[in-house]
């Protein structure tokens, strides 16, 4: 065991001459008490502090417990100050209103209905957009030429908020499902569209060399190489775009609607239902939470060449 | 200064007396500086070239002129139609198996796996087929890359970017490799010691010609030592512009 006076001048340090022999012998060493042996040689005890395991393994069960916590109180305090009448049920119905109408409307099957007829309009109006912002998307990245001619006018049709058509396709499209679908389509195409094209021309340009050196046909360059490489991309387009179809559901609903969520809840508005306006919500938020799941699955099923994905 | 095309390897079976590569009067330019002016080099049958150059002289570019990756502006370039490359950073496409990356340029109906696991058992890889790559280290990405079988193959600082125990397993394995298939070799390094313990031949790249073209008449396996090493590497180094040639870097 050697130990430095850190007190010696840097130079002899170099020269060997301060080491454990002019100092206490390794026997003192070995025996001192950390505190006294820091004073001693004007050292500082490095391994005074300790992680401390026990506390933090404590906390860590403790998470979820304490993660539930503000969300438990919010709900008490919700269910408190509505059964005590602070609220009126016309403004705001108790948590365990709400369960009811939940009950009594899968009971007699008008939320399975209603929930049917939404999701079937959310995801027409999805594989149509993402249909169309693929095929864009490639059209613009393979070729120069459809770049020019796709790429301008897209981005100025992006610029477009898409809540602001819902009038129009009222008057083209009438007030059934088309105008629904047709609005979410719209919606869907352009994360898709941006996504796809930044996919293919992102695509590593030394691949596409490794490509030319093995002599690969353009077709099997874009087949093998292009396609497959742009497809991480592509999923980020689709998952934006799935999110946004939720949203463009919503608007597209709350203007006219005879069937679905939309429907649903905006009666129970004009009713003054406040429950099952507040089951609609929760239901909608489902509807997303499912959305991710399903985009994490095709994640896992089309990418299993990803490293951050065979690790998760 | 063209070197006649009848060179045999010094020290090994004599390969046909025939160029696999030949290079006449080329010329080519970025902007306003000229990468290769008046170039000329012909590399035989099996031969194993290393081209060496300061960094920017535009070895890298004279290796991408010959994998057909960049164009000349003037003169002649023949190569062999069966060629492949091995880069300095591990090229293989990450969305296909290693086996897949291995069978890359054939027909669909020649990739069998069985076919790829011959190729990949001569690089020590035969467990690897089904992996994907991302699961490969640095050295076994660059031994994939090892496995076709060209009669031109263009090595462009291959070994740069292994670690110095990786690097001397590769380097042995390239050399194997070459000795058993003897396909032409252009090497591109910056490494004076590597080109001279690999090489037939050490080509140094000055100012868009061939500013030293030495015949390395050592017996292999060669060990890096003795005076007539240490003369070839001063001859180069002087050549390359390093001051103190005797006591290298």
């Amino acid at each position: 065991m050697t130990v430095q006076d850190s007190r010696c001048a840097p130079g002899e340090l170099g020269r060997g001459s301060a080491t454990s022999d002019d100092l206490a012998t390794s026997d003192d060493l070995a025996a001192a008490e950390p505190a006294d042996l820091a004073a001693s040689l004007d050292l500082t005890d490095l391994s005074r502090r300790r992680n401390a395991p026990g506390r933090r393994a404590g906390l860590r069960r403790a998470r979820w417990l304490l993660r539930g916590l503000v969300p438990a109180a919010l709900l008490i305090a919700w269910q408190w100050s509505t059964s005590a009448g602070l609220v009126p049920p016309t403004t705001l119905a108790s948590p365990k209103s709400v369960l009811e109408a939940a009950r009594d409307l899968i009971a007699d099957g008008e939320l399975q209905t209603a929930l049917r007829v939404s999701a079937g309009r959310a995801l027409t109006g999805l594989v149509i957009g993402a249909g169309i912002g693929v095929a864009a998307g490639l059209v613009a990245g393979l070729w120069k030429l459809g770049e020019e001619l796709v790429d301008s006018t897209l981005q100025m049709l992006r610029t477009v908020p898409f809540i602001a058509l819902i009038p129009l396709f009222v008057v083209w499209f009438g007030i059934g499902d088309t105008p629904k679908i047709v609005l979410i389509a719209v919606a869907c195409v352009f994360p898709v569209y941006l996504n796809t094209f930044a996919g293919v021309r992102g695509v590593d340009r030394r691949l596409i060399e490794v490509g030319r050196v093995f002599g690969l046909s353009r077709t099997r360059m874009i087949t093998r190489l292009v396609l497959p490489n742009a497809l991480p991309s592509v999923l980020v387009g689709i998952r934006y775009a799935m999110g946004i179809s939720l949203l463009a559901l919503v608007a597209a609903e709350q203007i006219n609607a005879s069937s679905g969520l939309g429907a649903l809840v905006m009666n129970a508005s004009n009713q003054i239902r406040t429950d099952i306006v507040i089951v609609g919500v929760v239901v909608y938020a489902l509807l997303g939470l499912l959305v991710d799941l399903v985009v994490r699955l095709l994640e896992r099923l089309l990418l299993p060449w990803r490293p951050t994905i065979v690790k998760s | 200064m063209t070197t006649p095309a009848g060179t045999t390897p010094a020290g090994t079976t004599p390969a046909p007396a025939q160029p696999a590569v030949v290079m006449r009067d080329v010329g080519k330019a970025f902007a306003a500086r000229r990468i290769l002016d008046d170039f000329a080099l012909t590399i035989a049958r099996g031969e194993f070239v290393a081209l060496l150059g300061r960094s920017g002289s535009g070895k890298t570019t004279l290796l991408r002129i010959l994998a057909e990756l960049d164009t000349v502006d003037e003169g002649t370039v023949l190569a062999p139609r069966n060629r492949s490359v091995v880069f300095q950073e591990p090229r293989l496409i990450p969305s296909e198996r290693v086996w897949r990356n291995v069978l890359l340029g054939l027909p669909r109906r020649e990739s069998t796996l069985a076919r790829a696991q011959e190729a990949l058992a001569e690089v020590n890889l035969a467990d690897h087929a089904r992996s994907w790559p991302h699961t490969l280290s640095g050295g076994e990405a660059q031994r994939v890359a090892l496995v076709h079988r060209p009669d031109l193959l263009l090595l462009d600082e291959p070994f740069a970017a292994l670690d110095a125990l990786t690097r001397l397993r590769t380097q042995a394995l390239v050399h194997e490799l070459w000795h058993r298939h003897r396909p032409a070799v252009l090497l591109v390094t910056h490494d004076v010691d590597e080109a001279l313990r690999l090489a037939d031949r050490v080509v140094v790249l000055t100012d868009g010609k061939v500013g030293l073209d030495l015949r390395v008449d050592l017996a292999r396996p060669r060990e890096g030592t003795g005076s007539r090493f240490d003369d070839l590497r001063s001859q180069l180094l002087a050549e390359l512009g390093v001051a103190r040639p005797s006591s290298p870097a």
